[in-house]
């Protein structure tokens, strides 16, 4: 298939499917963390942890996740590019806002941003999980079960750090603007819109940017009020 | 009664396609607020004329909102401050009094300033040339109702062929893509049996036309359905997606 992975549609394809690769992986992920709100003992999370770390399908999905990042990522920069070239001298005045919303013209910040976050994220919690491992990842005994204290390290950020609070906070409505454009792009994007679908695809990802907003924000400041 | 205004005007002026431009202020008064953009951007050039100064170039035609021939990106919008109209349509009263008035050319890197306001839009014409027709075999006329179509996409066809070939989508979109201007010559035609025949060929070859001439890609803003003057609705460029994706899935 020629040039189809440089082709402007094709392009979009791909930011499409990586897009929609990742949305999926966001709803599990939102899923898992919520559990961390609603048992303070950490037994709840922390099975649900041990479940993702141990489970053979997530075992496969791990690293495919990881590419769905990278490709996301490449292709978002390399579609900014060649869109930014289409328009080498620019309006002196231009009233963009009345046209657009501010998100869908800053797709590629808000995304720089939520890379930023996830790359802080990263240092936070999985390379000490994954790698170098921490003091508090002690393991407890859950159900007759071994396993790590996810949670003890987890809480510990948020309750002793007001800041990361804010800046876990931040992540989540970042992530929620882009999405609030990002979920129903994605199906224009694969042709999967009409007349009826378009609005409702519109109102589903609208709802779905908030819920990914305040799920992933309530979290730090639950810690934050609670403790 | 008759009101008048007085406008300062603020317009890109540029000799030619490798000259370097610049803004020019001017000052025209007792402008009729029931004249249209095109006649006071007359009355400007006659006063130019009469001092002796070049008048502006810019593109202008039937001056009823039928052609496409006009432009101009005024305050920031294409085709000026009011919703669905050209610019040959707008009329003055959208102004106030003393205001200052923007005009720039359209900016798209496929859509070079020839002069002042005049872009050169060949770059539909090649699009067109590269697939929006339906080849048509020679011989008799075809019985009327021979084909039967839904009214529904007769309907839908006749929205997408209303797209004048303005420009104003490149102009409103911030990576100057041609989505909105393609998606409906190809959903005119896709709609039609007519059209089915070369569907995956057409929008192929059209895609890769748009592509090659320097047009960016669509990230969905909306800002060209918004500014478009026949309300061409981005549906189509979902449309065009699915047949683009169609054709290129089934090599
Ligand atoms: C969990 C993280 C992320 C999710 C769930 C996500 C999701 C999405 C979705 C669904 C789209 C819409 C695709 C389309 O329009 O067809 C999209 C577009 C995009 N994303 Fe992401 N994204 C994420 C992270 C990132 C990162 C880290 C970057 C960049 C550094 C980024 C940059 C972009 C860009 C530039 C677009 C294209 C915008 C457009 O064409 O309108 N995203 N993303
Ligand atoms: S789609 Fe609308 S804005 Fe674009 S060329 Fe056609 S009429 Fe003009
Ligand atoms: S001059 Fe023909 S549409 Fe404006």
């Amino acid at each position: 298939m020629s040039n189809f992975l440089t082709a402007s549609i094709g392009r979009k394809f791909i930011m499409s499917i990586s897009g929609l690769f990742l949305m999926m992986f966001i709803c599990v992920h939102l899923g898992i963390n919520l559990l961390l709100i609603f048992d303070d003992s950490g037994n709840l999370f922390n099975q649900g942890a041990h479940f993702m770390a141990t489970n053979p399908l997530i075992k496969v999905m791990e690293p495919l996740l990881g590419l769905g990042f990278i490709i996301h990522i490449i292709w978002s920069f390399l579609l900014s590019y060649q869109n930014y070239k289409a328009r080498p001298v620019g309006y002196a005045q231009s009233n963009a806002s009345y046209s657009s919303t501010w998100a869908s013209r800053n797709m590629l910040i808000l995304g720089a941003l939520v890379l930023v976050f996830l790359v802080l994220h990263i240092m936070n919690f999985f390379w000490k999980i994954k790698v170098s491992g921490d003091p508090l990842l002690e393991h407890v005994l859950v159900n007759g079960e071994h396993m790590e204290n996810t949670y003890a390290l987890v809480s510990d950020l948020f309750i002793n750090s007001a800041v990361y609070g804010i800046i876990y906070i931040l992540g989540g409505i970042l992530l929620g603007l882009h999405l609030g454009h990002g979920f129903w792009s994605s199906f224009q994007t694969l042709g999967l819109a009409n007349k009826v679908w378009l609005a409702r695809l519109q109102f589903v990802g609208k709802i779905f940017a908030v819920m990914v907003a305040l799920g992933f924000s309530i979290i730090p400041l639950y810690f934050l009020i609670k403790f | 009664m008759e009101k008048t205004i007085n406008l300062t005007l603020k317009i890109w002026r540029q000799n030619g396609p490798k000259e370097k431009g610049r803004f020019e202020t001017y000052k025209v008064n007792n402008i009729s607020t029931d004249s249209s953009f095109l006649e006071m951007m007359d009355i400007l050039n006659e006063q130019l004329i009469n001092e002796n100064k070049e008048p502006v170039a810019f593109d202008h035609d039937c001056r009823e909102g039928i052609c496409g021939m006009c432009s101009l990106y005024i305050n920031g919008r294409p085709h000026g401050p009011d919703d669905d109209v050209t610019t040959c349509q707008l009329h003055m009263r959208k102004f106030k009094d003393g205001e200052t008035v923007t005009i720039e050319p359209w900016r798209a890197a496929a859509f070079p300033v020839i002069k002042d306001l005049i872009v050169d839009r060949n770059a539909f014409d090649k699009i067109i040339a590269a697939g929006g027709y339906v080849s048509v075999s020679t011989g008799g006329v075809p019985d009327a109702n021979a084909i039967p179509i839904s009214k529904i996409d007769a309907d839908e066809s006749m929205d997408s062929a209303s797209c004048i070939g303005c420009g104003a989508c490149v102009a409103a979109c911030k990576n100057s893509s041609a989505m909105l201007f393609v998606s409906a010559k190809v959903s005119q035609l896709a709609l039609l049996p007519q059209g089915r025949v070369e569907a995956k060929r057409r929008a192929k070859a059209m895609v890769a036309k748009m592509d090659e001439l320097g047009f960016g890609g669509c990230t969905n803003t909306g800002a060209c359905e918004v500014e478009c003057p026949k309300n061409i609705s981005i549906t189509n460029i979902a449309r065009l997606n699915r047949e683009y994706l169609k054709a290129r899935f089934a090599e």
